[in-house]
């Protein structure tokens, strides 16, 4: 079935230009057109992004924030330029507040280090999901080891929605810390973290936003959230890799001992003392990802410019029609139903791995994800050792949704 | 179907897969392991039965993608009846095949050249040698030593 424009709402974004701006989306695989659907994994860059880290090598590179040449100081002005950039985009928090890390996963383990690590005490709890990526449970299961705290686990029903009275029922006296994603990169529920946040103050603990799946895909802001920590990652919203932001409230970070030693988190260095530098270099210790960083500023810069409402809204159409197309297939069954859910369609042909499905359709040119995601809980939860996965961006477009369900459909031809 | 897919996914290949041969426990096996492919989180057990040095029997446990399934179920095709000493040969014989740029020339290994299409795979190498690896890790288990006499 193609789909019928005149129901259709037009879009407010001008997909055919915008795709335009990545370079790489005309490429082609295997002879055919390039249709990238593993957004969730990473994301492509837009010439922009390209464009100031060629620019910043260029012309501009050299250390920050230890030069008192021209060339140093104009690095440390951008660098410093995009941190504010970011601070304004999730929520017009303070510099101070903005972290650069260099992914997701080392902002988790940051919290877990310096955050959780001096504060657990055996009977407390740390409170986590099960549809957690490893990178927000295995920080956890560290620090909990280090500790002797607890871990408990908020279960999800068959839709892939937390079970809300159960995580009522989990929080206590001794929970200290909650680690929550925004948005399960295995099933694309998104959780209803504000509700989640206001619980957890009510209980006297603190919450770890996982925002990796989140931040290019739904408005985030950490201060109507009310988010104690917040992290994401640079590559899944159209950045460098190697690139990161941990957001934590300054009252929090303050208190925190620092993760890493090294150069540019000190204030001076003696034998005897170190003081350490303020907020937020007490984190950022050696030298930084100076050009991705930047990167990074022009990646969030090129999202504001697109809009992230327009995104939001088009990327709900798009997984509107392809979960339509979906219910149509004979044998094919969606994991991952929940209500509120974001540009990732997750699922299983019967009698074909997840494996098959994703060579066939790379075959296509059709670029998805087979396996478990680094969600290897969720999994067993479903029953499943792995889902083929399809994940939209900005970019994607109703063509390319066909040209999976075509994909879909020769798979199925295949092993009939 | 463009042709190297058509190489990849032959009619023995789905035969084997929808129908694996030695699909069961193997109760009288002295030699067993698991193994596991990270990548998908596929898992398959392998038992063998070996006495005076021949492989009476051997099948295997799991389930996984087609070319693991059928690379399993062939493999326990072609072991039953081998002396220890030919298994070892056509391990790397196999390996190789798999393994080997498309253009380069490797021996023909029977039923097992089926699989031959994986090579223009790389990312699907590891299903086809799952099993093939865990026989290995059977044989050499410390706890059930190989019997050569
Ligand atoms: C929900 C979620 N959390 C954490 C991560 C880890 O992100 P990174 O590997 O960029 O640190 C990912 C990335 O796959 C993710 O999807």
């Amino acid at each position: 079935m193609k789909m019928d424009s005149e129901v259709l709402r037009i879009p407010a974004l001008d997909v055919a230009a915008l795709r335009r701006d990545f370079p790489l989306l005309a490429e082609c695989v295997n002879g055919k057109p390039l249709v990238y659907l593993d957004n969730a994994a990473t994301t492509q860059k837009p010439q922009s992004v390209l464009d100031t880290l060629m620019h910043y090598y260029a012309h501009d590179n050299a250390n920050v924030h230890r030069g008192v040449h021209t060339l140093s100081q104009r690095a440390t002005d951008k660098y410093e330029a995009a941190r504010a950039r970011i601070a304004k985009f999730i929520g017009g928090v303070s510099t101070q507040e903005v972290i650069y890390t260099s992914g997701t996963t080392s902002g988790i383990n940051l919290v877990a280090q310096s955050y959780a690590r001096p504060l657990l005490r055996e009977g407390d709890d740390v409170v986590i999901s099960a549809m957690e990526h490893h990178s927000n449970i295995v920080p956890w299961q560290l620090v909990c080891l280090q500790t002797g705290a607890a871990l408990k686990v908020v279960p999800v029903n068959d839709a892939g929605e937390l079970e809300m009275d159960e995580f009522e029922r989990l929080l206590g006296p001794r929970t200290r810390i909650v680690a929550m994603t925004h948005v399960s990169n295995a099933l694309g529920s998104i959780t209803p973290i504000a509700q989640i946040i206001k619980l957890v103050h009510d209980a006297g603990a603190v919450v770890l936003v996982d925002g990796a799946q989140a931040i290019a895909h739904v408005g985030v802001d950490v201060r109507t959230l009310d988010a104690d920590f917040y992290a994401f990652s640079g590559h899944k919203i159209f950045g460098p890799t190697g690139t990161g932001v941990l957001y934590g409230k300054a009252a929090l970070l303050d208190r925190m001992p620092p993760y890493q030693g090294g150069g540019d988190m000190i204030r001076s260095v003696t034998f005897e003392k170190t003081e350490y530098n303020e907020l937020p270099y007490k984190f950022e210790a050696g030298t930084p990802n100076i050009a991705g960083a930047i990167g990074l500023g022009a990646a969030i810069e090129y999202v504001e410019r697109v809009g992230v409402g327009a995104i939001a809204a088009y990327e709900d159409e798009l997984l509107a029609y392809a979960t339509r197309r979906a219910a149509e297939v004979r044998g094919m069954r969606v994991i991952g139903t929940a209500r509120q859910k974001a540009a990732i369609l997750s699922f299983m042909l019967d009698g074909v791995h997840a494996h098959d499905v994703g060579t066939i359709l790379d075959n296509q040119g059709v670029a998805i994800r087979a396996g478990h995601h680094c969600a290897m809980p969720i999994m067993e939860r479903f029953g499943v050792a792995g889902t083929a996965r399809a994940s939209f961006a900005l970019y994607n477009t109703f063509e390319e949704v066909d040209a999976l369900f075509d994909g879909i459909a020769r798979v199925q031809r295949l092993f009939k | 179907m463009t042709s190297d897919l058509r190489d990849l996914y032959q009619e023995v290949i789905f035969d084997h897969y929808k129908r694996p041969r030695n699909n069961r426990a193997l109760e009288e096996a002295n030699h067993h392991a698991q193994g596991h492919n990270p990548l998908c989180g596929d898992k398959v057990t392998i038992y063998v039965k070996v006495d005076d040095g021949v492989i009476q029997d051997v099948a295997f446990e799991g389930s996984g993608c087609a070319i693991a399934t059928a690379s399993a179920s062939m493999m326990t095709e072609a072991l039953k009846g081998r002396k220890l000493e030919d298994v070892e040969k056509l391990f790397h014989g196999f390996h190789d095949m798999v393994t080997s740029p498309p253009d380069a020339e490797s021996p023909p290994l029977g039923k097992l050249d089926a699989l031959r299409g994986v090579r223009e795979f790389p990312a699907r190498v590891k299903c086809a040698t799952l099993a093939w690896h865990t026989l290995q890790a059977a044989l050499r288990a410390h706890d059930h030593p190989v019997s050569t006499e």
